[in-house]
């Protein structure tokens, strides 16, 4: 079934927040952003931007109704710069106008005073200087002290990895618009709607139920709409608490890129220690996470880096350790993998420096290594592996043998082009690692004409979720999808809500949606009883829009039960909670079952690097990816193909460049790069693992949002195969000395130009 | 007061002529269909359809609203996504294809490639797959990964391929190939569009005339100065010089060809003396931005704007191309190289402006090499061209541009020089690529650091020998 939203946005009709018509007296919002990224906030000169035509009010934090604090995990986070200002683009002033473009010109009029201090950009030097947003995470299996000094080979390194930015590309933005008594609709592109909603009872003072938050649709979210739609809408909101006039504000790409943060830069140290046989014995990392300066979500980012530390592998004794260091940039942020990806690329690192050293290909040890049933995670959880069925079927279907033996005949006779091949294996967690997050709500009303609607915490970003929770009631009532409507997201309808993140808002919301459904279906069933003269409720059933009796057709349609029902004074409606059982985790012991359950998978990612000219083009990624049973496969396959493209950005051309003063660089799409139609993978084939394993997911089908990204990751290393196969054959002249290039993500071409000749 | 037609309506306005057509469209005309993802040219959102009239038919470009003054609507055809939208709600059969394919997640940037491929279906591409790909060129999605759309851009261009499919069949004729009837037939666009060509004759009949006059600033494409100065450019009026067909002519005599400084790149891509002179034109001058940016953006254009790694700089100067100065009356010409004194120092006075290029056709050998983050739809992170005149092994003339090595575009004048007289082999190449080392001067910037600025160019122009004498 097609994602439901398909028809309306290829006619353009789908309404984005700045769709939303605007009612008479909008003001328009424009932040005037700190011009540096670290100093005292002297003073703000706002008297000639008061003067320009249009102006309306200038807001400063002194203005504040309500606390000047948006930081949703720690309160660390002012919403206007005061007495500092903490990385360039952080606002410090709101102006509101008649006009957008008056808003914009005025904003440009107010200077600030501000004397500099010190910048840090590098993770390590906030560590040196022992400036960690919070105290260290470790995990710990085993014993790797004794188990390193029985290893037949350790190997020890560095990795780095560049941040990502989210390019929605409908950019942020929110419109507040006032109620009765106080109180205000606001109308946000965000991924967390409650969030928003706490954000803005804090710098207004309100409660949270004078404070509707509505979402309709984003333009992408990515996790950048995570947290960080926050500001937002707290700075409408602020505005129009002050003017009681509705206020508007949606951002221009180059503040959404300067004011926002990004997927977490990290540096990384590790230490792999394999036996003869080539299993990997013990493992050692350290995570530098670069935070930015306020806490964001990082620390759960961090956390996650840790719980995927070892990927897809079984390691008997492991110990790692995070840092979340505070540096002088835009707080970094949640982005699909949320930390996952940067924990997976090190021990694809590690493996590959243990692989280039012993004289190996780096699929002999990842092969060995594959988690089996029973396995314990580092976490504590047991594996209920797929590791092995996705690595073998992926390889029965595509035969890596024999891709990699086409890759070394064609390298053998192009002097210039050369090919190179990578095994990824995946295994991502899917439940909030903060376990109460793992809840979620649905309000199902079934009105007398037949028709649903249904209302959930769940925002739909384009991956699909509304038209999966709107399956889920269609499937319950055995009605066609037409039947069902599923609106808007509300803090009104749904109270509450965890984020539309971690994969799990269709598991989470869809569960609760079933259990409305269900609800309401039990209660037709009785009402039915009688009227069908059944035995038992059991012999009922709902079948395209009748009443059956033990399967057999009756003449009791779905519109006369209901109408029959409602005259009986029985509820219609039905208000689910849903809550993942079994999952729990204790960061005293740092153990615990956090995951519903793990998605695996194995991609093989085939490159040609043009060794001319340093540019390469992916040929093909090849994947077995464990859907479990998938409830939507136009949807599911939609997230497997942008997950994969949107990995190997990360991987590949997308470079976030902060200079040394922490000024962005790359600040606009001229500069910051993502893929386009002709740099993704010439083939992009997958087929679904073969498995009839039970799971907590809706239906069985496995989330599916975040985990192929880390497919991605396989095409940094065929980049990197590619190269080395460049390197074993290159002319004295080139003067390359080192065949094995370092990990430093992501390979854009002067990286791989560099890699051949430097 | 500019006149022109907007989907079905023939409209007028006396909004600021510079004022953007998206702006115009989405909060004068309230068509929302057309989106708003970075407003200067790069992710496609925005994209909508131009029609422009052409002697006896209706030439149909795609291009970015969001860099395009209401002024260059003048007696034209805009076509947002609500002018082919059906009235009766169903699908044209390019954005039911985006639906049968699930070319569409998230939605923003899905407007942007209906446009873009209801363009391909009604201009005179050639109705390839590759074409249909190509025609989205300028789009960005962040969500889809592009398979789908790839996927929907090929059932899209099977269907119209001659001979095969429902589109083709229902026709009823041969050989047609992105004709706007045959479009009309069958579910491409709605039948308004037949009668567009008179209304835009009786609109330019009627015009009293064009929203240009005595400003200095002269305004072809926009294609940058809405980039770099976007607030600017909508308040302020200006001399719009897009739509002067004396300076898109493209002609060529004995020795010479001659370009309107106006033309725009895909009226090189398309040109017949272009095709035939540079056999590789298509693939090259695909490296150049995307395809609604080489709608807009002008030669003359992407000479003064004077950017370091303009690539048609690059292109003309390896031509040693000439351009011809005009201001009032009189006019001059001169060598492209010789415009170029300092960063954004051009050797002209304000009032000139260039009307006309042109370059000897005496070369044997061409060549263009551009490298960049992403190959397509991105700025160069050194780019360089080369022509050769070869006469047995020996190289009898050369010219070799490169950019991004320097304050200016640069034409190679020791390298160039160096290379005349010299036989073809590996020594000549290496010892001329020593002598670029001393000829630029790349600094260190979010494009690359120096040290890979000049690797890259000695890479790119060893490319050029590669690419030209299989070496």
């Amino acid at each position: 079934m097609k994602n439901l939203d398909s028809k309306t946005h290829v006619r353009g009709e789908s309404v984005y927040l700045d769709d939303i018509p605007l009612l008479r007296g909008t003001l328009f919002a424009c932040v005037f952003d700190s011009p540096i990224a670290h100093g005292k906030l002297k003073g703000v000169e706002i008297s000639k931007a008061e003067k320009c035509a249009g102006v309306h009010k200038i807001i400063l934090a002194k203005d504040i109704v309500g606390e000047n604090e948006i930081g949703g995990v720690i309160p660390d986070e002012p919403l206007l710069a005061d007495a500092e200002v903490h990385f360039q683009g952080m606002p410090i002033a709101i102006v509101l106008a008649e006009t957008e473009e008056q808003a914009r010109h005025a904003a440009k009029q107010i200077t600030a005073e501000i004397e500099p201090l010190p910048v840090v950009t590098d993770p390590r030097v906030a560590y040196a200087n022992n400036d960690l947003i919070v105290p260290p995470k470790r995990f710990k299996l085993g014993d790797t002290d004794t188990a390193f000094r029985n290893c037949e080979h350790v190997f020890a390194g560095r990795t780095e990895q560049n941040g990502q930015e989210h390019l929605y590309i409908e950019t942020q933005g929110a419109y507040a618009v006032p109620a009765e008594q106080g109180g205000m609709k606001i109308y946000s592109s965000t991924q967390g709607p409650t969030a928003v909603q706490r954000a803005v009872s804090r710098v207004t003072n309100l409660p949270m139920h004078q404070i509707e938050v509505d979402v309709t649709r984003l333009g992408g979210g990515f996790g950048g709409k995570e947290d960080q739609a926050n500001a937002w809408a707290a700075i409408c909101a602020v505005g129009t608490q002050l003017t009681r006039r509705p206020v508007k504000y949606a951002l221009h790409r180059m503040e959404d890129m300067r004011m926002t943060g990004k997927r977490h830069p990290y540096s990384s140290d590790y230490k792999i220690g394999l036996d003869k046989d080539l299993k990997i014995v013990a493992y050692e990392a350290e995570f530098f996470q670069n935070a930015g300066v306020s806490a964001d979500l990082s620390p759960p980012v961090l956390e996650r880096t840790l719980f995927h530390c070892t990927n897809s592998y079984y390691i008997p004794h492991v110990t790692v350790a995070a840092y979340s260091c505070r540096t002088h940039l835009p707080p970094n942020t949640a982005f699909r993998g949320f930390g996952g990806p940067q924990g997976m690329f090190v021990i694809e690192a590690a493996i590959a420096h243990a692989a280039d050293k012993l004289g190996v290909s780096a699929s002999d040890i990842q092969r060995k290594n594959l988690l089996r049933n029973g396995d314990e995670f580092p976490y504590g959880q047991l594996a209920e592996s797929e590791a092995e069925t996705t690595w073998s079927q992926a390889d029965g279907k595509f035969d890596f043998a024999a891709l990699q033996m086409q890759a070394d005949e064609f390298n053998k006779t192009s002097k210039y082009q050369k090919k190179g091949v990578a095994l990824m294996p995946i295994c991502f967690g899917i439940s909030f690692t903060k376990t109460p997050m793992n809840q979620a709500r649905s309000l199902v009303h079934v009105y007398t004409d037949g028709s649903v609607a249904v209302s959930t915490g769940a925002v739909e970003m384009g991956q699909g979720v509304n038209t999966k929770m709107a399956q889920v009631a269609a499937e319950v009532f055995s009605l066609p999808i037409e039947s069902v409507r599923v609106h808007t997201t509300n803090t009104l309808r749904i109270a509450n809500t965890s984020p539309t993140a971690a994969s799990a808002a269709a598991d989470l919301n869809g569960k609760a949606t079933l259990m409305a459904c269900e609800e309401i279906s039990r209660r037709l069933k009785e009402v039915a009883l009688p009227l069908v003269e059944a035995q038992s409720v059991q012999d009922i059933t709902l079948e395209n829009g009748f009443v059956c009796n033990k399967g057999e057709k009756t003449s009791l349609d779905w519109h006369t039960l209901l109408n029959e029902a409602y005259l009986q004074r029985v509820s219609l409606s039905e208000h689910a909670h849903y809550a993942t059982p079994g999952i729990n985790f204790d960061w005293g012991t740092a153990k615990g079952h956090p995951f519903a359950y793990h998605v695996y998978g194995t991609a093989i990612t085939g490159v040609t690097v043009d060794c001319l000219r340093g540019r390469y083009e992916i040929d093909y990624v090849k994947a077995c990816h464990d859907f479990g049973s998938s409830m939507n496969t136009a949807v599911d396959f939609g997230q497997i193909e942008g997950g994969i493209v949107q990995g190997i950005g990360w991987m590949t051309m997308e470079e976030v460049v902060y200079d040394a003063e922490g000024r962005l660089r790359s600040n606009a799409l001229s500069t910051y790069k993502v893929p386009d139609i002709h740099s993704v993978p010439r083939e992009i084939e997958f087929i679904p693992l073969e498995t009839t394993r039970e799971n907590l997911a809706i239906f069985n089908s496995k989330a599916v949002g975040e985990p192929p990204l880390m497919y991605g990751i396989g095409a940094y290393f065929a980049i990197r195969n590619a190269i080395k196969a460049f390197r074993d054959h290159a002319p004295a002249d080139t003067g390359a000395t080192d065949p094995n290039p370092e990990f430093d993500a992501p390979f854009t071409p002067e990286k791989v130009l560099m890699n051949l000749y430097g | 007061m500019i006149k022109f037609i907007l989907n079905e309506q023939t409209t007028e306005t006396d909004l600021p002529p510079g004022m953007t057509v998206l702006d115009f469209v989405r909060y004068r005309k309230d068509l929302k269909g057309t989106k708003i993802g970075c407003r200067e040219g790069d992710c496609g959102a925005c994209t909508i359809l131009v029609g422009e009239l052409d002697h006896d038919k209706v030439n149909y470009r795609s291009m970015t609203s969001c860099l395009m003054p209401l002024a260059n609507a003048y007696g034209k055809h805009i076509v947002t996504v609500e002018g082919i939208n059906k009235p009766d709600g169903s699908l044209t059969n390019v954005q039911q294809a985006m639906v049968d394919e699930s070319g569409t997640q998230c939605g923003f940037c899905t407007v942007g490639f209906v446009m873009s491929l209801t363009g391909f279906c009604i201009d005179d591409a050639p109705k390839t797959c590759q074409a249909a790909v190509s025609s989205v060129d300028g789009n960005i999605c962040r969500c889809t990964g592009y398979k789908s759309i790839e996927r929907a851009a090929c059932a899209i261009s099977e269907r119209l391929a001659v001979g095969s499919g429902q589109w083709a069949e229902d026709s009823g004729q041969s050989g047609v190939q992105g004709n706007l009837n045959f479009a009309i037939e069958n579910d491409i666009v709605p039948s308004y569009f037949s009668g567009i060509k008179d209304k835009l004759i009786d609109l330019k009949n009627g015009a009293d005339c064009p929203p240009s006059a005595a400003h200095r600033q002269l305004i072809a494409g926009g294609t940058d100065l809405y980039v770099q100065r976007p607030e600017e450019m909508a308040e302020t009026s200006g001399n719009y010089v897009f739509d002067n067909s004396d300076l898109r002519r493209i002609t060529q005599n004995e020795t010479h060809v001659e370009v309107g400084a106006s033309a725009v790149v895909t009226d090189l891509m398309v040109s017949l003396v272009f095709v035939r002179l540079f056999p590789d034109l298509y693939k090259h001058l695909k490296l150049v931005s995307s395809t609604p940016i080489r709608n807009m953006a002008t030669l003359a254009g992407n000479f003064v704007n004077a950017s370091p790694i303009g690539d048609m700089t690059a292109w003309f100067l390896a031509l040693d191309a000439e351009i011809e100065l005009s201001a009032g009356d009189s006019s001059r010409w001169m060598h492209l190289k010789d415009l170029y004194l300092g960063y954004k120092q051009l050797a002209k006075t304000e009032d000139e402006f260039i009307t006309n290029i042109r370059f000897k056709k005496d070369f044997t050998h061409f060549n263009f090499e551009k490298v960049c983050k992403r190959t397509y739809l991105d700025i160069a992170s050194v780019n360089t061209a080369i022509s050769l005149r070869v006469e047995g092994d020996i190289i009898s003339d050369a010219h070799v541009s490169a950019g991004g090595v320097a304050p200016t575009p640069l034409y190679l004048t020791k390298t160039s020089e160096y290379l005349r007289g010299k036989e073809i082999n590996e020594m000549t190449i290496a010892e001329a690529a020593k002598i670029i080392q001393t000829e630029i001067s790349p600094i260190s910037d979010v494009r690359g650091s120096e040290a890979y600025k000049r690797l890259l160019l000695r890479q790119l122009f060893t490319a050029h020998f590669v690419e030209l004498f299989n070496m």
